[in-house]
């Protein structure tokens, strides 16, 4: 059988791995965001003694966990060189929905299939036009979301939506587990985390996504089918967008046109925090995972401290800019060219 | 280092220069021990030479051998270790492209790279632009003008690059050059995508800017081009310079020998391989502009050779068939049955791969590992349990890699960081790893060196002894009639003729001339005579 064995042995000997370097383990991008992590726990322990409470902290999580399960696929789009912009807006319309079948008198079951369908139409609405019209994902997606974020503007003008069941609000509202305090948004995106890890870097296609985002004709040309997958990644952004509004309304317990207005950028954060280069092909869940709880802990820690929403927004946009720029000047000083 | 750079331009070795200035021609530029490494990697080591004026200098060797590190060197893109430049006898220090443009080099890439939405005259004077704060756009045109009627260019200023051929590109960047009053001009395989008359073209300007006194620097592969065009040639390999003097002193076996260490055979003779049955039935194929009407089949063991010029549509035809465009019309039929391909997956899994001209563009992920990439469009073999297997991975990389002959340090290495070879081995391997039986070549050799093309034919040769059907699109002649068992020659997106090994005779008689012929469309009876 010709493609197994090799007819004359190659010259060269190469061998299955990397050795192991104590500096290019210490260098990659995970490996920084754990000590930056320890970083954050560490000081914000000695600053506040309300820090390493296990109550706290899982309130802390509330303040995230929405935010962090729409990293989870943002992080994918990113990947693959595409962007979806509309996803705030997109929470914002299933919200809408959702708070309409609760004024309509729906149970809990009707109101959480309202959110996710929502979202995946809307997901699936942008991947249409992303794949059929050959426009650029940045373009398509801040016209969805002006689209989007509009119809609920529209829809409900000054007022808010506020009718819900209990057993619905009880799902924002109440620890999944008890002890130690889970909430369910938690919950759920480390489940999804586990899922989308396991999906990124264990199967077939989460290793076509790496393709695509390396050299997306190269892809084609490898039996890749770019535009599906790329059309599924954008109706699996809208279907957790959709669940991202499910848990964010029930945890507020009120819907308003401005839920959740500027979360893209948030989201956004936490994907190029987490080491996925926006130039596509390199990323990895792991990354977007710690680079979510940087985020959420170092935010709740400055707020224990009673530092201010604005100043809290100030420091966190310096954080991104230093990690970003920190390995490029390291490079600098000391790489060759 | 330091000190030697200061005794030579003290006052004594300046006098020196200037005397020798008087006596005979002094180079415009030249290299002294110049030295680069990269980790792990020695790119060039002690390399001198002289450029002359009013001459050209071949710069030849195989892939990797250091010629892409000159050019950058001289192109102030990377700094050497050690060693020094000197123009007109005076040491210089490149530490920018700028310093190198401001010092009167410039070069002309394999691949230009410029503006495509900007004008041609744009294009020329971009970061020099005529006039001060504000462009003096009149004169900026005007300029434009007269440096392109200089080279006789047949089109205008203000033309919009892409608008352009790929030769006019070149005449661009060489006008660009110009314009900047270089007096050495660095060529870096000028000719890979031109066509024969874009090359007369080429080289009509090549001779001009001699006879103005300026010095250039050709990189090629192509032996006809070297002895044709230069003056004298240095000859690379794996960074050292191996040799050097002038071209008319030296034959090509010469050439091969010094640029390979060894002798190689540039065809392999054509292997005696049975053929079998018909795989491959290709009937009236075509697409809206194209291509038409292209009907052929393919045997088992069969190498089916695709000439024609550049343009003829026999790669558009081969896409189609490979899925990645739609015909119009037409059927693919493999072993007997119908094919429905809508994607290049449906062409994969009927057992067909196409390994596409531009290897970088269209086959390389350099951000992801060597397996990665040789597994990539074989994925669905090594999954288990909805999972990749690793073992399984790697056992196909070892296989593939290892038949090939990557050269690289592990087999997760990203593919960037080889070099160009290394890396076209492994987008071959790729296409392999898919255990395809049929495989659509295309300009497998556009680019490489000497010593690589005949792995490449040898390789070709073992593809079919190994039972695969092998369409192989060529623009070289030699390579083309060496390894085909049959020629289809395309002209204008249709089949003009159809020749067999040894056989016909008159227009279709196995020949060059005939072939050719053929491929630039002269009518049948006009060839037979």
């Amino acid at each position: 059988m010709m493609h197994d064995t090799p007819s004359t042995p190659s010259r060269y000997t190469v061998e299955d791995r990397a050795p192991r370097k104590l500096s290019s383990f210490l260098l990659r991008w995970e490996s920084i965001l754990v000590m930056m992590l320890a970083a954050v726990i560490i000081g914000n322990t000695l600053k506040s003694p309300y820090f390493l409470d296990p109550f706290n902290l899982a309130d802390a999580t509330y303040n995230f966990s929405e935010k962090a399960i729409m990293a989870l696929v943002m992080a994918l789009l990113i990947l693959v060189r595409e962007i979806d912009l509309s996803v705030a807006a997109i929470l914002a319309v299933s919200s809408l929905a959702i708070g309409f079948m609760g004024d309509a008198g729906y149970g809990t079951i009707a109101l959480v299939l309202t959110g996710l369908a929502v979202g995946t139409v809307c997901g699936a609405f942008n991947g249409f036009l992303v794949t059929r019209s050959g426009v650029p994902s940045i373009v398509i997606t801040i016209g969805t979301m002006s689209l989007y974020r509009g119809i609920t503007q529209v829809s409900l003008g000054d007022q808010a939506l506020s009718t819900f069941p209990q057993s619905y609000l009880d799902l924002g509202q109440t620890y999944f587990i008890d002890w130690p305090p889970v909430p369910l948004s938690f919950f759920i995106f480390l489940l999804l985390a586990c899922v989308f890890g396991v999906f990124l870097h264990k199967t077939a296609i989460g290793r076509q996504l790496f393709a695509i985002g390396a050299n997306p004709v190269a892809a084609r040309f490898s039996g890749i089918r770019v535009d599906r997958i790329r059309f599924a990644l954008f109706t699996v952004s809208g279907l957790l967008a959709g669940l991202g509004a499910v848990l964010l309304t029930a945890r507020i317990g009120v819907m308003r046109p401005n839920i959740g207005l500027g979360w893209e950028l948030d989201i956004i954060t936490m994907v190029i925090l987490g080491g996925v280069a926006i130039s596509g092909g390199v990323g990895t869940i792991g990354g977007v995972v710690l680079a979510v709880f940087v985020l959420g802990l170092s935010t709740f820690g400055l707020a224990l401290m009673n530092v201010p929403g604005i100043v809290i927004n100030v420091l966190l946009g310096l954080l991104l800019i230093i990690s970003i720029a920190a390995p490029i000047v390291i490079r600098m000083i000391t790489g060759k060219r | 280092m330091d000190k030697a750079i200061r005794r030579d331009t003290s006052s004594a070795g300046w006098c020196l220069t200037r005397w020798a200035a008087v006596t005979e021609t002094s180079p415009i530029l030249a290299l002294a021990n110049v030295s680069k490494s990269f980790p792990g990697v020695r790119a060039l080591h002690d390399v001198s030479f002289s450029l002359y004026p009013g001459e050209v200098t071949a710069l030849i060797g195989e892939n990797g051998a250091g010629k892409s590190t000159i050019v950058k060197i001289l192109t102030g893109i990377y700094i050497p270790d050690g060693g020094e430049i000197r123009v007109n006898g005076e040491t210089q220090h490149f530490s920018s492209p700028r310093d190198s443009w401001g010092a009167g080099i410039a070069a002309i890439h394999q691949e230009t790279v410029m503006f495509d939405e900007l004008s041609v005259a744009e294009n020329i004077f971009m970061g020099h632009m005529p006039g001060g704060h504000l462009i003096d756009w009149r004169d900026t045109k005007a300029k434009a003008r007269a440096l392109l009627a200089s080279i006789e260019a047949d089109f205008d200023a203000d033309a919009k690059l892409k608008t352009l051929s790929v030769a006019q590109k070149h005449m661009v960047e060489i006008t660009r050059a110009l314009s900047h009053n270089a007096n050495v001009i660095i060529m870096d395989e000028p000719t890979a995508s031109l066509s024969r008359h874009e090359i007369d073209e080429l080289f009509r300007i090549v001779t001009q800017l001699k006879a103005e006194g300026r010095a250039i620097i050709f990189i090629s592969h192509k032996f006809d081009e070297i002895f044709r065009l230069s003056d004298r040639f240095v000859c690379l390999r794996d960074g050292e310079k191996v040799g050097e003097g002038m071209t008319r002193d030296v034959s090509e076996p010469d050439l091969v020998r010094m640029m390979v260490g060894r002798p190689i055979d540039q065809v392999f003779p054509k292997r005696d391989i049975p053929l079998g049955a018909t795989v491959l039935e290709i009937d009236g194929l075509s697409n809206a502009t194209e291509f038409a009407d292209v009907s052929l089949s393919l045997r088992k063991g069969e190498i089916l050779g695709l000439y024609g010029l550049v343009g003829a549509g026999r790669s558009e035809a081969m896409q189609a068939v490979f899925g990645m465009s739609k015909p119009t019309a037409g059927r693919v039929t493999m072993n007997g049955q119908q094919l429905a391909i809508h994607e290049p997956i449906d062409a994969i899994h009927a057992g067909i791969s196409y390994v596409p001209e531009d290897r970088q563009e269209q086959g390389a992920f350099l951000p992801l590992g060597i397996r990665e990439n040789i597994t990539m469009a074989s994925l669905a073999g090594h999954v288990r349990n909805f999972l990749l297997s690793r073992p399984s991975e790697q056992s196909a990389a070892r296989a593939l890699g290892g038949r090939l002959s990557v050269k690289a340090a592990h087999w997760e290495q990203s593919l960037g960081e080889l070099s160009g070879g290394n890396q076209q081995k492994v987008v071959i391997a790729k296409w392999l790893a898919t255990k395809p039986k049929v495989i659509i070549l295309d300009e497998p050799t556009k680019g490489i060196d000497v010593g690589s093309k005949a792995a490449v034919h040898d390789f070709i040769g073992e593809l079919a002894e190994d039972g695969l059907a092998v369409i192989l699109i060529s623009s070289e002649l030699p390579e083309i009639m060496g390894l085909s068992d049959r020629v289809i020659v395309m002209h204008e997106g249709r089949i003009a003729a159809r020749f067999e090994r040894g056989m016909g005779t008159g227009a279709l008689a196995w020949s060059a001339e005939a072939i050719v012929a053929a491929a630039t469309g002269a009518p049948v009876e006009e060839r037979a005579a």
